[in-house]
């Protein structure tokens, strides 16, 4: 197995009283997509916003291709290769595809933009993930569907030789087919040597997508789990609670410390 | 077209070619492809366009001295001072914020210059970079309280613009007026080029829009991506020919009245047209431009991107407070003094120039083009309604119908399409 790019070890966050993360183990890997499930409030935006940099995790070892990373800054996280792809996605409706592709990294020369590059980059970076969507890449973002942004979204990150994408929810407003086009896409990022991180609440895109599923339960990691190796059933019984990997019951859940009433 | 290089970089086995980018296509395709975005509800400056010409033709049929070249040369003169300021408020417009104080911070900084050179006499020159650096100052406070402080920026010119005019009258002094008595300065707003300069202009601005559509060909030609039809770039140097040389005959006519002959292109006119052409050239092609854009569009999109927005937004204030001091200079010389009431009750003529024109009040769409245009809508229905010798109550009514009706044919476009507000 590839040796892995992300490796969390008993990393904590908490805000105040409330311990979000209580110690969680991840292990990421490259050409695997890893779901992240877990119910509302289970620490999975906290564990990503942590590797992300904009939240730094308060304890805890992040290790970046066996070594030692603070990742303290969005910088320093996007330095290592390590884009995410919001729920909200970030994009400008009123720039088209290549603009939105480009924002904040404009290939210039003689300084003005050099239009014709950004173009053909923006092109190649959306044929190399197979999308045949898109009509044109001069199309106005605020004329897409859905779908098609989330593609711009994922491109963008592409277009950035990302090695680690992390999707927050990708499919989350999408139909059917949307959906379907988005989970491809994720198999094609995973085929080219990435590795994914997807977050998502629904269990059927996570099974069709992922090679490896990790659930956080009340801020605790209760399975890294290989997905051919478990059910939908477990996985279920994982995030409510009810069942762990050893079979013995998550003992610690309280997620508010009393403070001064020890 | 197509290198081994690239059809390894995509594995794509339909086409294996590059994804379009709307550029293809013969002129027809071209066409239809425009047309379809007008549909779309990308009208652009197209109502503006024309609403100047309806005007136009109704103002010539009820008045005998619409069409002359007089009258011409006039209205550009009448029209700079409103396109200026309608520029420099697309700076802002385009953040989606606005600055109501645009007008006075002119009214002040000509108050500052004028007092300086007639009272203090100062060097002009000297005087007249002090009044740009007021505005530069103004801009900064601005950009400073809705950036840093986060102050909305409708409240905090409002409050300037309140303030301002209180020191435009301790500057200048109650009631009073002072004179400008720079013959340079005036012949900015009153002289003419010489015949032949017009012609210059002409062949300048051809020069400049062939170099930079060729550069563009050649970079996209190097890049690997396929050009525009190459008949659109000479339609568009057959456009400006046709139309800069009738505007340049025109205005080279004798249009005096007496003895004396008057004759050439209004000076206003290429100053103006440089300040526009480098505007576009920074909102089109810098990453400046584009983050205004984008912070218009989406502000969390582009903070994330990486773009610094508080700074872009800093500096889109100074622009537009800077350009704010050149249109109260060339509406200083255009009536050759300054009372201490200049520059109060044009700015929203500005924001109607913007929003006629096409520039959107929400942010994130509109250029330089679409203020001048609407602006020079505005000036016509003044220039008109002057020559009827109709009420001035008159003007106001109809330019807010104008500005009403633009701003309805914009929305109606866009409902029909069913596209988004931006």
């Amino acid at each position: 197995m590839a040796e892995p790019i992300i490796q969390l070890r008993g990393v904590k966050k908490s805000f105040g009283p409330v311990n979000v993360l209580k110690g969680v183990d991840l292990v990421v890997r490259p050409g695997k997509v890893t779901a992240l499930v877990g119910d509302n409030g289970a620490g999975k935006s906290t564990l990503i916003k942590g590797l992300a940099g904009v939240q730094p995790y308060d304890e805890g070892e992040v290790l970046i291709d066996g070594t030692h990373q603070p990742l303290h800054t969005p910088r320093e996280a996007q330095g290592m290769g390590i884009e995410v792809v919001y729920q909200d996605l970030a994009l400008c409706d009123n720039l088209d595809i290549v603009q939105n592709m480009f924002l904040g990294r404009e290939e210039t020369s003689t300084g003005t933009f050099d239009e014709g590059r950004m173009e053909r980059d923006a092109s190649d970076a959306l044929r190399s993930l197979s999308v045949r969507t898109v009509k044109s890449v001069r199309q106005k973002v605020s004329s897409l569907s859905g779908g098609q942004r989330q593609t711009v979204a994922i491109a963008r990150a592409v277009l950035k030789k990302a090695r680690v994408v992390i999707l927050d929810e990708p499919t989350a407003a999408l139909g059917i087919a949307q959906t379907a086009q988005v989970l491809d896409l994720v198999k094609r990022l995973a085929g080219q040597g990435v590795a994914v991180v997807i977050i998502s609440h629904n269990l059927a895109d996570v099974f069709e997508v992922a090679d490896d599923i990790a659930v956080l339960y009340l801020g605790q990691m209760v399975a890294q789990v290989d997905a051919a190796d478990t059910t939908r059933d477990d996985v279920v019984g994982y995030i409510t609670g009810t069942k762990t990997l050893t079979g013995a019951p998550v003992v610690d859940t309280s997620v508010i410390a009393t403070g001064g009433a020890q | 077209m197509t290198t081994t290089e690239r059809t390894e970089a995509g594995p794509d086995p339909l086409t294996g070619d590059l994804i379009g980018s709307g550029v293809e296509g013969g002129l027809g395709d071209q066409m239809s492809a425009w047309w379809q975005r007008v549909r779309g509800g990308d009208m652009g400056s197209l109502p503006a366009i024309g609403g100047f010409i309806v005007l136009s033709i109704l103002f010539s049929i009820l008045s005998p001295y619409f069409l002359t070249a007089g009258n011409f040369a006039n209205l550009l003169n009448q029209a700079a001072t409103l396109v200026m300021l309608g520029m420099a408020l697309v700076f802002v417009l385009l953040l989606g914020e606005i600055d109501l104080s645009a007008g006075v911070t002119g009214g002040v900084g000509m108050a500052i210059f004028v007092v300086l050179v007639d009272v203090a006499h100062w060097n002009w020159v000297l005087s007249l970079v002090l009044a740009f650096v007021f505005g530069i100052a103004t801009g900064a406070l601005i950009g400073f309280l809705v950036a840093r402080v986060g102050i909305p920026s409708f409240v905090v010119t409002l409050g300037l613009f309140l303030g301002y005019q209180g020191v435009a009258l301790s500057v200048i002094g109650s009631g009073g007026l002072y004179r400008i008595q720079v013959p340079e300065l005036i012949a900015l707003q009153n002289g003419n080029l010489p015949v032949w300069g017009g012609w210059a202009l002409l062949v300048i601005m051809l020069a400049i829009s062939a170099g930079t559509s060729f550069w563009d060909r050649a970079r996209r030609t190097r890049a690997g991506v396929p050009n525009r039809a190459i008949s659109l770039v000479w339609i568009k140097l057959a456009v400006i020919l046709v139309l800069g040389g009738v505007v340049v005959y025109i205005l080279n006519l004798d249009r005096s009245q007496s003895v004396v002959p008057v004759a050439g292109v209004p000076i206003v006119v290429p100053v103006v047209l440089a300040i526009l052409w480098v505007g576009t050239f920074v909102l089109d092609r810098t990453k400046y431009g584009r983050y205004i854009y984008a912070i218009g569009g989406n502000t969390e999109a582009a903070r994330r991107a990486g773009v610094k927005v508080r700074w872009i937004k800093w500096w889109a204030f100074v622009c537009c407070s800077t350009l704010a001091v050149f249109a109260g200079l060339l509406s200083a010389t255009r009536v050759g003094s300054v009372d201490a009431a200049a520059g109060r009750d044009i700015v929203l003529s500005g924001v109607a120039a913007a929003v006629v024109g096409g520039v959107s009040l929400f942010g994130g769409k509109g250029r330089l083009m679409n203020a001048a245009v609407g602006a020079l809508v505005i000036a016509v229905i003044t220039n008109g309604l002057g020559l009827l010798n109709l009420p001035a109550g008159v003007n106001f009514v109809v330019t807010g119908v104008v500005l009403i009706l633009a701003a309805t044919v914009d929305a109606l476009s866009r409902l029909r399409s069913g596209g988004a507000r931006i």
